[in-house]
């Protein structure tokens, strides 16, 4: 049986990575020139403890489950989580009210742990938040993680459990017959499959309605973030949540994975033509800057060292969209993966392979005895012992030479991405942190662009930063 | 290992300050992070360099090559490593060195920080619009063309007139790439006026005054840079906007001070945002000296060469066992944007560099009972002056002025 998933975001990866468990043919389809570059690269990271979601919902059915499924993933796949617990933060008594809404929702989705915290407590732990605060709902189950990186490190392992992956590939048409789809049409092949599930993003409707299945119609929801410098990743230890409003859960305060600090994001609902629009805007950023000060006063900006939009799959019905197609049999749809989608992925994906495709559809797999479930990370020599540091380098040199000096990547660490999928700047950067530091690539990214062309046997007028027409540089200053 | 000296950095002040120690007798090892010594100079092919200091103009790599010969003249004393990283400096004096030969640990009686300064990035800038390539700093710019052979673009716009950004609209023009502007938010060049002319009028290079990047757009490739006029609070002014078709932008809005890895070591400068220093080069903690870039932005490298020198007969002769006074705190008042060094330490002259803070036609500099009038001031031209040690005696704190006159 041939079941092909749609989309490398972080749920088609980890439904990927799911199905490789069975004795399946695994097919991995993406558009863009690496894995986990829609939805799933620019958002706020975070792994919700699940109080936000309705009663009911369907979010609400996977964000807590999702979420306590992350502590065994990150040990399986070997990325990094951080539960850094989190704060609702309440200035005024309607804000205290809806905390405790929030708290009676939390424990209706078994979010565990939730506790109301005073002013006293809330500034003992978080001394920098603005000391007007009145209440706090914290919920020690919240995280942060690196959302890019559970999708690289579920392709990874996937693949080494026979997924086959197709990247730059874009699904323009499906092949049809008796009400099933046979084959996938892409910009490149055809694809002969049994199975189709539709991850596909932002783009899933299009996806559906092209094969003429139930959809749900999609709109971006834009989200402008800026990032500061490491200097001030210390300046908040939790992720800190103003109270929410009916459109979204507001402009945040968060550490980042690698230790920088995290302000954002705007919530702006931009039509559905308008899937490719990544740009920030000034009222945006203003708005982020502004906003995050009624929390965290005296935040530094001129620390910033990014910014950036991501968009986010918004729907009508402000729910996750995710069942078996009744007109076309053998396709399914995971679609309108809004917040907290990358929190509950590891539940949806579970779900997708257990209930809807074995259960509901009466799929038969049977489990592969050989599957590995574990894949490791590449190695971060900076954080090994002097003793094993010295080893590697008498192995490799490269493991010497460092490369990033902001966040202290090696060579080895650059080649090593390389040989794991990486093509481009940008995929060297996600996979390593080389170019994320403070300098944002001012001293490393000639160096990586050589190291680049020297691996992939490539001339550098040929290496793009993300996508094909993002061309670096045109050719030699003279020969 | 063990060594008297450790210099980080091998640029034109960890040069210097390598040979005037190893001139005092001392055991020096220098770790440079880059594959060659020479440090931003190597890049850096255009001339004008070394005019103060060898009183001939200079390009960058022959400026590097002169120190890198008289390193060589000190092979018994000093032990250059090249391609090696100091990943951390702990207060027992003992480092940890990552390279490709080995990570190591070394042990030193004083520490010469020289680890100059790195370009402020576009993200900081927080500049709307899309994230495409083709967006550079002057740095990368520099380096890809003038080391790596390579052509950045066709048609590119430079943001800020310092000399850096001047100095590349020309290397562009040269290697063929069209520039169609230098953008510059305050209403007068950035940089020297020589540069103005030599880079910009002489090459019909337009120069946009009181002028901003409102927005960048472009979905893979950067295909337009909107520019806007600002008012006196550098803020954009509706209905300016003017578009121009460019596949590179070229930034030099600034350096930044390399100052991360002592952060908890020593004390930095709120204004200069470098390692607070005394007039002997000497930190807020006593056996670790700094000069360069690194502790505040010089105009010329000649003068940083003479920081570097300060720094290595200081640091010599405290390692000798001669110790210092942090000295009274050197702070900048009327007119006066950043002085350095920060304190003045009463052993010598004070050799003291001042940067303005508005163009001014003339005026008075006055520094403790010292006092004398320079004309055609601008803030993106130091002023050094050498202040005689009697004319600092007895003051509790030195405070500088320039007095319009």
């Amino acid at each position: 049986m041939r079941i092909a998933v749609i989309g490398a975001g972080v749920v088609g990866s980890l439904i990927a990575r799911e199905l490789c468990r069975y004795d399946v043919e695994v097919l991995l389809i993406e558009k863009n020139l690496d894995v986990g570059w829609g939805v799933t690269k620019a958002n706020s990271a975070i792994l919700h403890a699940g109080y936000d979601d309705p009663v009911g919902s369907v979010r609400s059915r996977f964000c807590s489950v999702g979420n306590s499924m992350y502590t065994e993933l990150s040990r399986e796949l070997d990325f990094e989580i951080k539960r850094t617990g989190s704060y609702v933060l309440a200035f005024n008594d309607e804000e205290i009210a809806v905390l405790h809404r929030l708290l009676k929702q939390g424990e209706k989705n078994n979010v565990p742990g939730l506790e109301l915290h005073d002013r006293d407590t809330i500034l003992s732990r978080e001394p920098r938040v603005n000391p007007e605060v009145k209440m706090g709902l914290w919920a020690p189950t919240a995280g942060i993680t690196e959302p890019w990186m559970v999708a690289i490190a579920a392709v990874e392992n996937a693949l080494e459990n026979g997924l086959k992956l197709f990247l730059n590939e874009e699904v323009v048409d499906f092949e049809r017959q008796n009400g099933r789809i046979v084959g996938i049409v892409t910009n490149k092949a055809k694809h002969r499959v049994d199975v189709v599930i539709n991850a596909a993003g932002l783009f899933a409707d299009e996806i559906a309605k092209r094969v003429g299945a139930e959809f749900v119609p999609l709109h971006p929801r834009k989200g402008e973030y800026i990032l500061l410098d490491k200097k001030l990743g210390s300046t908040v230890r939790s992720i800190i949540f103003p109270a929410p409003t009916e459109k979204s859960k507001g402009i945040l305060v968060l550490p980042t994975i690698d230790g920088g600090l995290l302000l954002g994001p705007t919530a702006e609902d931009l039509p559905s033509d308008r899937k490719h629009d990544l740009s920030t805007t000034s009222q945006g950023l203003e708005a982020v800057k502004g906003f995050v000060l009624k929390l965290v006063p005296g935040i530094d900006f001129s620390m910033a060292v990014k910014t950036f939009a991501g968009l986010r799959p918004e729907s009508p019905q402000k729910d996750f969209f995710i069942r078996a197609s009744d007109s076309v049999k053998n396709f399914v749809n995971v679609m309108a993966m809004r917040s907290p989608g990358l929190t509950a992925a590891p539940a949806i994906a579970r779900y997708v392979v257990e209930e809807i495709l074995q259960q509901q559809l009466g799929l038969k797999f049977s489990p592969k005895r050989d599957f590995n479930p574990l894949r490791k990370g590449i190695k971060k020599y900076a954080e090994l012992s002097v003793e094993e540091w010295q080893r590697a380098v008498k192995e490799s040199p490269a493991a010497g030479r460092m490369v990033c000096f902001c966040n202290e990547v090696t060579e080895v660490e650059i080649i090593e991405a390389i040989r794991r999928g990486a093509r481009t700047l940008d995929g060297v950067k996600f996979r390593t942190r080389a170019m994320f530091g403070r300098c944002q690539g001012g001293f490393c990214m000639s160096r990586i662009l050589k190291i680049l062309e020297r691996e992939l046997g490539l001339d550098a007028s040929k290496i793009v930063l993300k996508s094909p027409s993002s061309w670096i540089i045109d050719g030699k200053v003279r020969e | 290992m063990k060594t008297d000296v450790l210099v980080i950095g091998a640029g034109a002040a960890g040069m210097a300050a390598a040979i005037a120690a190893a001139k005092n007798g001392l055991k020096v090892i220098v770790a440079e992070r880059d594959e060659i010594t020479g440090g931003i100079l190597n890049q850096c092919i255009h001339n004008g360099f070394g005019l103060h200091y060898f009183r001939e103009e200079l390009t960058g790599p022959e400026y590097a090559e002169r120190f890198r010969e008289r390193l060589s003249e000190y092979t018994d004393a000093i032990q250059v490593l090249t391609d090696c990283h100091v990943l951390k400096l702990n207060r027992d004096k003992k480092a940890l060195l990552v390279s490709p030969k080995g990570v190591f640990e070394l042990e030193t009686k004083v520490v010469i920080y020289a680890a100059g300064a790195r370009e402020r990035p576009f993200g900081s800038l927080m500049i709307p619009g899309d994230r495409p390539s083709g967006i550079f700093t002057a740095g990368v710019a520099q380096r890809l063309m003038n080391i790596d052979n390579r052509k950045i673009g066709n048609r590119a716009l430079i943001v800020g007139s310092g000399d850096i950004g001047m100095i590349m609209a020309r290397r562009l023009t040269l290697e063929g790439t069209e520039v169609v502007g230098v953008v510059e938010r305050l209403p007068y060049p950035g940089g020297l006026l020589r540069n103005v002319i030599q880079c910009l009028k002489d090459f019909n290079i337009p120069l946009y005054l009181s002028s901003t990047v409102v927005e960048v757009r472009g979905k893979e490739r950067l295909e337009e840079v909107v520019v806007a006029k600002v008012d006196e609070q550098f803020r954009p002014i509706p209905g300016t906007e003017k578009i121009f078709k460019v596949d590179t932008l070229v930034l030099s809005v600034g350096l930044i001070p390399q100052v991360e890895m002592l952060d908890s070591l020593v004390s930095l400068d709120a204004r200069t945002r470098g390692i607070a220093c005394s007039s002997t080069g000497q930190s807020s903690c006593e056996w670790i000296f700094a000069a360069g870039n690194c502790t505040a932005i010089f105009d010329l490298v000649d003068y940083v060469t003479r920081e570097g020198e300060r720094a290595g007969e200081y640091a010599s002769r405290y390692v000798i066992g001669e110790r210092f006074t942090r000295g009274v705190p050197i702070v900048p008042g009327e007119n006066v944007m950043l002085t350095f060094p920060n304190f003045y330490s009463d052993v010598d002259d004070l050799t003291l560099y001042v940067r303005c803070r508005k163009p001014m036609e003339r005026a008075v500099l006055k520094v403790g009972s010292f006092e004398r009038v320079f004309e055609d001031l601008i803030p993106s031209e130091m002023i050094v002056v050498k202040v005689p040690r009697q004319k600092l005696t007895g003051l509790g704190r030195i405070e500088v002025t320039l007095q319009e006159v």
